[in-house]
């Protein structure tokens, strides 16, 4: 622990072949009891959720809250802009009524929905983030090609540079290498 | 050319959409292979044909331009729109523009909700299309309120007159629809587009190109941590833009459907108009994709039995609309309104009979065609039909504006509706700018959702690797031969 404090470690980074070896690897890190690694691919791959210990995302609730919000506030809106504020006689119609309102409600439940499912989104992946030391190590550029790789970070309670690298290689990874945060001054 | 390839039915419903026995990406493409056909074109210099095509739309961009130049200085008077055809063209082109954009969220997000895998090789670019018809489609309601600098009067903010705008009126809904639509889509192709932005990212050579799509791709490592938010948030766009693009096109139609005009007031126009413009969007789609697929060598992504499948989309869309068409006819019958019949009446026979029978034979007849299974999987014929259908669903939009106008209650004042040149100029203007649009984006941007594609190929799906007697066994597996020729 207190070696791994005082190193420039950042993470140790296996590749593996494919989207299968991938998959089988992810469970067995999380059956060793890993809990601060993550699997990269290129694409998304059916079951990786289930094989890193992941439960469903919380975004649907962020999503919620938007639509609420929308639907509250265009309702809000065109009653107090068209009823109360400057009520504006129209043939005799209403200041204000629900039926003629609803299809601002509508949109304005949509526009706040998008965007708390993009923004929280964002939020909830802690992006963007433009530095990670993972794009230090030459390999990972295939990531969003053809490469797929498990890393663990040394943020992690049990980590240990030489024993990752030792279950990385016997989960069946092709490629094992140490990731170093550059930024961090040598002690 | 024939190429061997593995049949997607065979490795489960992760893979292939399991109703078709034609792979969704023919050629045995590895990663590697989708990554440099489809990042390489970014990268490159493009084709020769896409030079003069740009120089041609930077043309119609540069006229579009002046036009509205001209409009600003003169005022609304350039144009063919009088008493008693208030709304001409321009309204015209706007509802022709928001509905060539209504294709593009169709395949993008409810294609996406009923798992029709086939989309990947399209969707990128549909949706760019719709943003860039959204862009034609809202400069023309801009221009045409006339004094253009009191656009913002539209809009809920404070003004020097301390009103609010009038919450009562369609043309309102539709400052909200429209624009939230384009937002929205905008949003959808940008999350879209994060992914392949990291490809870009890591596929740079330059310091310049690393620094723009870094910036694009805001850090995307591929975390499965992350694609666990964004594919939620994803289905989650889907589910939004779905409800969204049904009601944008159903307020666009409220727009004449409020109105007491004869011709216009009628409650079929929501769903009418919302089939029309999935069907001219698709056409616009087919349009662009059988070029762009040609010139840029995607046969393998953008396959026969893709466009197979749009034709089909086509000829459902395009006999709804036809019989939208004939239960007006109907409907006014049925009224025993006489005004009401006169005005359809005079719609089939009456000064732009040529503009409804040519709207009638590209949008009813053309596509019919698209039964025969050859006609649908014939390039040539199905990009001609496409242009039928671009042309007859703008003269759809113009019928509907024109002739309902152009002969109201009052005989006195009926008069024949003609453009100006300043119209037809301004109309081809728009091509400019939607073309320019379009083109910079197969220049410099994936035109094909190279995540998405990858993983719909057989061996995206993890179990396609376990092995059995020592080797990878792909269970079931059948080789079918690729019958496009292409």
């Amino acid at each position: 622990m207190a070696a791994a404090a005082h190193s420039r470690v950042y993470a140790v980074l296996g590749e593996f072949e494919h989207a299968g070896a991938l998959l089988k690897a992810a469970a067995g890190l999380r059956d060793a009891g890993y809990k601060k690694f993550d699997a990269h691919s290129p694409f998304p791959i059916h079951g990786m959720d289930k094989a890193m210990g992941l439960g469903q995302s919380i975004l649907g609730f962020f999503v919620f809250g938007g639509a609420i919000t929308g639907c509250f506030l265009g309702y809000l809106m065109q009653w107090w802009m068209g009823a109360v504020d400057y009520p504006l006689n129209i043939s005799g119609k209403p200041f204000f009524a629900l039926e003629p309102s609803i299809p601002i409600m509508f949109e304005l439940t949509i526009l706040f929905s998008a965007l708390a499912a993009v923004f929280g989104m964002f939020a909830l992946n802690k992006l963007p983030r433009p530095y990670n030391p993972l794009f230090y190590s030459k390999r990972f550029t295939k990531v969003s090609d053809d490469g797929f790789f498990l890393s663990i970070e040394q943020s992690d309670r049990q980590f240990d540079a030489i024993q990752c690298e030792k279950l990385l290689r016997d989960l069946g990874a092709v490629h094992v290498e140490v990731v170093e945060d550059l930024e961090i001054e040598e002690l | 050319m024939s190429t061997e390839s593995h049949s997607t039915q065979s490795v489960g419903s992760y893979s292939g959409d399991g109703h078709t026995s034609e792979p969704l990406v023919a050629g045995s493409l590895s990663f590697h292979d989708v990554t440099r056909l489809v990042a390489g074109h970014a990268e490159k210099k493009p084709p020769f044909a896409w030079y003069p095509a740009f120089g041609l739309a930077v043309l119609g961009l540069g006229i579009f331009g002046a036009m509205i130049a001209y409009l600003i200085w003169n005022g609304v008077g350039v144009w063919g729109n009088n008493n008693p055809v208030g709304w001409g063209f321009p309204i015209v082109n706007f509802v022709f523009w928001v509905g060539i954009g209504h294709a593009g969220t169709l395949i993008s997000a409810i294609l996406f909700l009923f798992r029709q895998r086939w989309r990947t090789a399209i969707n990128r670019s549909a949706e760019a299309m719709t943003l860039f018809a959204v862009v034609c489609a809202l400069s023309f309601p801009t221009i045409h309120v006339g004094r253009i600098w009191f656009i913002y009067w539209t809009l809920p903010i404070p003004n020097q007159m301390l009103m609010w705008p009038q919450f009562k009126s369609p043309l309102l809904w539709d400052v909200f629809a429209v624009s939230i639509y384009g937002t929205v889509s905008l949003l959808f192709w940008y999350v879209g587009l994060i992914p392949d932005w990291a490809t870009m990212r890591d596929r740079a050579r330059t310091r310049l190109r690393q620094k723009v799509f870094a910036a694009l791709a805001m850090g995307w490592t591929g975390a499965n941590r992350h694609w666990r938010h964004y594919e939620r948030a994803y289905l989650i766009l889907a589910g939004l833009a779905t409800p969204l693009v049904l009601s944008v096109h159903s307020v666009v139609s409220f727009d004449f459907a409020v109105s007491i005009i004869p011709g216009w007031h009628t409650t079929i126009f929501p769903p009418y108009f919302v089939a029309g413009a999935i069907f001219s969007g698709f056409a616009m789609v087919m349009t662009l994709m059988v070029i762009a697929r040609s010139v840029y060598k995607l046969q393998n992504l953008i396959t026969v039995g893709h466009l197979e499948k749009m034709n089909i989309i086509m000829l459902v869309t395009g006999s709804m609309v036809g019989f939208a068409y004939t239960t007006e006819f109907f409907m006014a019958w049925y009224s025993q309104v006489e005004v009401e019949q006169f005005a359809f009446i005079n719609r089939a026979t009456g000064p732009y009979a040529w503009a409804y029978w040519t709207m009638f034979s590209c949008n009813v007849f053309a596509p019919q065609l698209f039964w025969i299974k050859k006609i649908r999987r014939s390039i040539p014929v199905m990009f001609v039909i496409s242009i039928l259908v671009n042309i007859g669903m703008w003269f759809e939009r113009f019928v509907i504006v024109t002739t309902s106008l152009h002969r109201d209650y009052l005989p006195s004042s009926w008069d024949y509706f003609s453009p100006t040149w300043v119209d037809i100029l301004t109309l081809i203007g728009s091509f400019g700018l939607f073309f320019t649009l379009f083109l910079l984006f197969i220049r410099f941007v994936p035109m094909v959702a190279i995540a998405e594609i990858k993983a719909v190929l057989p061996q995206a799906n993890p179990h396609y690797y376990e092995t059995h007697n020592g080797g990878p066994v792909r269970e079931k597996e059948t080789v079918t031969k690729n019958t496009e020729a292409s």
